[in-house]
């Protein structure tokens, strides 16, 4: 555990100490705080509307239904699907292309330690990221008073769904010594994940819900309503452990090459 | 301290290492020396753990780097051909995250950082990004890296590679320094290298051990005559019956023609100084000396020899005579008449 923590603190400082995790951080805090402006604004001009129309009587509309729900499921998780690639593209990529990767894989180190250690590592700025996205909602609980029960699976879907992102975006790194390579790559396949569901939006076949079943966005669905959904879980869960599992073989094969 | 039996590694259909076996004594500083796509940094990737062997079995300190690679790794310092250095990070701070991934207790770290950095003279660049730092310091700070957790072996893949004359003595004499605590394998394509700083040389080829032995086993096993070259403007066959006739001459092979100049390659007995009466050979015959100088076998000579053996040999079979037109094998019978 010592080393998977050695090797993650390597990782995190890297980002701290590159220009990525700043970059991602303020393109996404921008866009972050952009939607939740244009949510929270077109909420006023409507709630002012129904007060107008004398739906004096009528419950306030929800700010969870209204702006934390769309925020996350409609916005942030797209957001976030464009920018893990950034996260994960120099993973093992980097460290291929300068040579780095013989001192780890020299080192007295199990080849899960290492992977576990960039995961950890890369998870730990995403989190960084969660937590910018719950300050905007934090500003909602100072001037209105939100639901705060949703909030706990909201954090986790945001989690599990940026873990099976990484996990995937980390395999893609090891697949070459191009960090470009590895993050269009990564950003090409989350792109048709994501869209996976529009194509099936009309069909109502078998093959039409096991595609929309692999949509990832599509999971988030129920987090976004508060709602914890044990086989939404077990899907994100799916995914991450084959992302790692794929980053693992990868890894291996790397030893029979070069 | 190591050992290598039957190693063989592949890349897909290409042989890049073939059936190589050798022993590394405890302390021993061993060279391996070959040109560029020898084989020599797969087989120490292979020794270190980086790359799986094809075939063969190795033992570092004792422990099978296949059945027990993290004993192995724990034993063994490895500076790649270019030093795997994070440049964004300060070389205190990455030589703490190597001594903690090489299992470096959490007390023992700082007490080493400082021992290696002496050790390897970067004690004032301690507090500097590796990124900024010149080639010379990085290589130094890459083999900080390999004796931070005080391996039994260190494996160094060309340590000296592009440091300039005095960073170059420097490191050979860290080399040096370390031999007998550690057990050290360095490879080299640098000839002088070897005969400076390795106790014993193997030489590799083609993925094969050419020859082994000590650098001077190597220079007097192979050097077992005097060389003179000289260029001669004349008739190259009778020009070569006449040094064939010197005493002391025991070779005469032609090298090179252009024109009517020729170049022979003069093999005397061993400790004899020719050059006089070959000198006089020519000059007596009319013809016009051009160039006369001995060619004493350097250890480049014998690692030329030992590399390009099966070259040489089929242009000396083939392509001189072609060379050299066939009239000199016509002429020669005539010339002795």
């Amino acid at each position: 555990m010592r080393n998977v923590f050695a090797v993650a603190g390597k990782e995190l400082r890297a980002y701290f100490h590159s220009p990525i995790a700043y970059l991602v951080m303020t393109v996404y805090a921008g866009l972050c705080g952009f939607f939740f402006y244009s949510f929270t604004a077109t909420y006023v001009m409507q709630s002012f509307r129904m007060q107008a129309m004398g739906g004096m009587g009528a419950p306030p509309m929800s700010l969870n239904e209204y702006i934390i729900r769309p925020l996350l499921a409609g916005v942030l998780t797209v957001v976030l699907l464009l920018l893990v690639p950034l996260i994960t593209m120099r993973l093992y990529a980097e460290e291929k292309r300068s040579g780095t990767i013989e001192l780890l894989m020299t080192s007295p180190l199990t080849d899960l330690q290492i992977i576990l250690g960039k995961f950890l590592g890369a998870l730990a700025l995403y989190a960084v990221l969660i937590a910018v996205t719950f300050f905007y909602i934090g500003i909602l609980f100072v001037y209105g008073n939100p639901n705060a029960k949703p909030l706990l699976a909201q954090i986790l879907g945001l989690l599990v769904y940026g873990a099976a992102l990484l996990a995937l975006g980390m395999w893609f790194s090891t697949l070459t010594k191009n960090q470009i390579v590895a993050g269009v790559i990564a950003f090409a396949v989350f792109l048709l994940l994501f869209v996976l569901d529009w194509v099936t939006a009309y069909s109502t076949g078998t093959a039409g819900r096991v595609i929309s079943y692999m949509s990832l966005t599509t999971h988030f669905d129920n987090f976004a309503k508060g709602v914890i959904d044990l086989s939404d879980v077990v899907f994100y869960f799916s995914v991450t452990f084959m992302g790692i599992f794929l980053t693992a073989r990868s890894v291996e094969a790397l030893k029979g090459r070069a | 301290m190591i050992e290598v039996a039957g190693l063989t590694k592949r890349y897909g259909p290409t042989l890049a290492v073939s059936d190589v076996s050798f022993e590394v004594q405890k302390g021993e500083v061993l060279g391996f020396l070959g040109p560029n796509g020898a084989g020599k940094t797969t087989t120490m990737r292979v020794i270190t753990g980086y790359l799986a062997p094809s075939e063969g079995r190795i033992r570092v300190a004792g422990y099978d780097v296949v059945d027990e690679p993290l004993e192995a790794k724990r034993r063994t310092g490895y500076l790649p051909e270019t030093p795997p250095v994070y440049p964004d990070m300060t070389v205190t701070e990455y030589l703490a995250f190597v001594a903690r991934i090489k299992g470096v207790g959490r007390r023992e770290i700082k007490k080493r950082i400082e021992e290696v950095s002496e050790k390897c003279a970067v004690t004032d660049v301690q507090r500097r990004q590796i990124g900024k730092l010149s080639k010379g310091y990085r290589q130094r700070v890459g083999l900080a890296q390999a004796l931070i957790h005080n391996p039994d072996v260190l494996i160094l893949d060309e340590p000296t590679a592009g440091l300039d004359p005095k960073q170059i003595i420097e490191t050979r004499e860290l080399i040096k320094g370390l031999a007998g605590q550690h057990t050290v394998v360095l490879s080299t394509h640098i000839l002088p290298e070897v005969s400076k700083t390795c106790q014993r040389v193997l030489v590799i080829n083609t993925g094969k051990i050419v020859a082994s032995g000590t650098p001077d086993e190597l220079t007097h096993r192979l050097q077992g005559y005097e060389t003179v070259l000289l260029t001669v403007e004349g008739p190259a066959a009778e020009i070569m019956d006449k040094l064939q006739r010197v005493i002391g001459v025991n070779v005469v092979e032609p090298r090179e023609a252009a024109d009517s100049r020729v170049t022979f390659e003069v093999h005397a007995e061993k400790g004899r100084d020719v050059r006089a009466e070959l000198a006089r050979a020519v000059v007596e015959s009319q013809w016009k000396l051009l160039e006369l100088k001995t060619s004493g076998l350097s250890l480049e000579d014998i690692f030329l020899k030992l590399t390009t053996k099966d070259l040489s040999e089929e242009s000396a079979a083939k392509d001189l005579p072609s060379a050299l037109g066939s009239d000199l094998e016509e002429k020669s019978p005539a010339s002795e008449n």
